[in-house]
């Protein structure tokens, strides 16, 4: 019987196939699905009609990116064996239509004035599509580039950085020729914008899954011997199983590393456009600031997908624990920084924020490298997957302390409003700052027998 | 096994995948990089 459309046997790639058509089907995917980064967009023109008057609209408007980035690490944790086993090109189809029904179930939400549906659209369907997509690409990438895995999936990872740097301008032109999001008005560009961002991501996300491909069983890249790989690659010599590693105090403390630098980051990215508005929008006409807070938020996706590459490239030299410390401590001034100047310095807050966000970024990027430090490469893709749900608590602990506490402090003007939601910003840095001092090497009763097979599956984030 | 590189597939195939990719991408950069004077205005 003939393999299926989406077998892994039926994308086996002839000898001859170029490795190099395998990047842009893997960006295909986490270009759109970085469109999750976006979501202050949608947010801004939520609020501002369907949710307008509602007193809670800044939590309620967060809610759907929050149930996306929930699902995002749950589905990449639950799905991950799923996607070894049935393939890629399996797993990028329901990515994609996952991703592209959360759109579409959002615009009938909107359109009928169902804000359940927007959550349970974008968020709880549209999340799991960010999760499978998330992980499918990048696992493919590191079997087509052995000699060059950190290229490939820098590729991928910048891609999902960057795919808000597409979807920000895209959305915002999309409202405003559909009528514009005004303050009190109808919600129906809202709704048109959902329904052909979905149709724009179903047609762009399918090149993908109709290039994607597997390499052969034994093939290699001409000229490469995997020996000298082995030998310049800084590989633990130890292996420690995914079962084992959440017995690690190590996993625990590198899980409230990365919800904490996570959270940090995602209260702004989340919030970017009102939080300009806020802080620069007093004698700015509407226009002028909409557009100045579309740029912010434009520059942050940018920072967030540079830093994926280049700080991440930066550990390899450094170490991963010295460049955490840095994300985190560094992170921490940078808040401070905004918190105690406000809005009396431009440059100075755009420069926090761009690196703030790039230490954002970047923490993503190089949590892979430091599992595999520590736990070695045995199961390390398992035991990422299992850290992933820290960016799933982050993902609703970020958007709602700045949130909650911008509703609250709503009578306060200008960056007043955020003093509060920052500084608990500062204080969960400088926890993620000594969490990351107390990571030491794995105790040596958690190590596998030196007879454990070591598979190169790691990376995939 | 080292397979040898005989190409499989048209080489303008591989151009527009990556124009595919690049094309929105660079829009992006533009839509930023034309917003960075109203950033600082």
């Amino acid at each position: 019987m003939p393999a299926g459309f989406l077998a892994r046997e039926r994308i086996v790639a002839p000898p001859g196939w170029s490795r190099w058509l395998i990047p842009p089907a893997a960006l295909s995917i986490h270009l759109a699905i970085g469109q999750a980064y976006a979501w202050t967009a949608f947010k801004t023109a939520l609020t501002s009609t369907m949710l307008n008057g509602n007193p809670n609209a800044g939590v309620l408007s967060a809610l759907p990116f929050q149930l996306a980035i929930v699902m995002l690490g749950l589905s990449a944790a639950l799905f991950g064996t799923q996607v070894d086993a049935r393939g890629p090109r399996w797993a990028m189809v329901v990515s994609s239509s996952c991703f592209v029904a959360g759109f579409l179930i959002s615009a009938l939400g909107v359109s009928i004035g169902a804000y359940w549906l927007v959550v349970l659209g974008y968020g709880f369907v549209g999340g799991i599509g960010l999760g499978i997509g998330y992980i499918s690409p990048v696992s493919t990438l590191i079997k087509w580039f052995p000699d060059r895995p950190g290229l490939s999936t820098g590729i991928a990872i910048m891609g999902f950085g960057g795919g808000a740097l597409i979807a920000t301008p895209l959305t915002n032109q999309l409202l405003a020729a559909f009528g514009g999001a005004v303050k009190g008005g109808s919600a129906s560009p809202v709704a048109s914008t959902f329904l052909v961002m979905g149709i724009i991501y179903a047609v762009f996300m399918s090149v993908g899954w109709l290039l994607i491909r597997v390499p052969a069983e034994g093939w290699r890249p001409a000229g490469w011997d995997p020996a000298t790989q082995t030998a310049g690659a800084m590989i633990s010599t130890k292996n420690v199983s995914a079962a084992n590693a959440i017995r690690t105090p190590q996993f625990w403390l590198l899980w409230v590393v990365l919800c904490f630098n996570v959270t940090a980051g995602i209260g702004i990215l989340e919030r970017a456009q009102d939080i300009y508005t806020d802080f620069f929008g007093a004698g700015v006409s509407p226009a002028g600031i909409a557009a100045a807070a579309g740029g912010f938020a434009a520059m942050l996706s940018l920072a967030n997908s540079l830093g994926r590459i280049l700080w991440s490239s930066a550990s390899d030299p450094l170490g991963r624990k010295r460049i955490y410390m840095i994300y985190l401590g560094v992170g921490a001034v940078l808040y401070l920084a905004i918190t105690l100047l406000g809005n009396s310095n431009k440059v100075v807050f755009l420069i926090c924020s761009i690196f703030i966000l790039s230490f954002y970024g970047a923490g993503f990027a190089t949590a892979p490298a430091y599992l595999r430090d520590l736990f070695g490469t045995y199961q390390v893709g398992a035991i990422h997957g299992r850290l992933l749900t820290a960016w799933s608590v982050a993902g609703v602990l970020g958007p709602l302390i700045v949130n909650a506490l911008a509703d609250a402090n709503k009578g306060i003007a200008g960056p007043g409003r955020y003093t509060t939601a920052f500084t608990i910003m500062i204080v969960l840095l400088v926890i993620g700052f000594v969490a990351n001092a107390l990571i030491r090497p794995v105790n040596a009763k958690f190590h596998e027998p030196d007879t454990t097979t070591v598979t190169p599956e790691g990376a995939q984030a | 096994m080292t397979t040898p590189e005989k190409p499989a597939v048209n080489p303008a195939l591989a151009v527009l995948a990556w124009l595919w990719v690049i094309v929105p991408f660079g829009y992006g950069l533009y839509e930023l990089l034309i917003k960075i004077p109203a950033l600082f205005g």
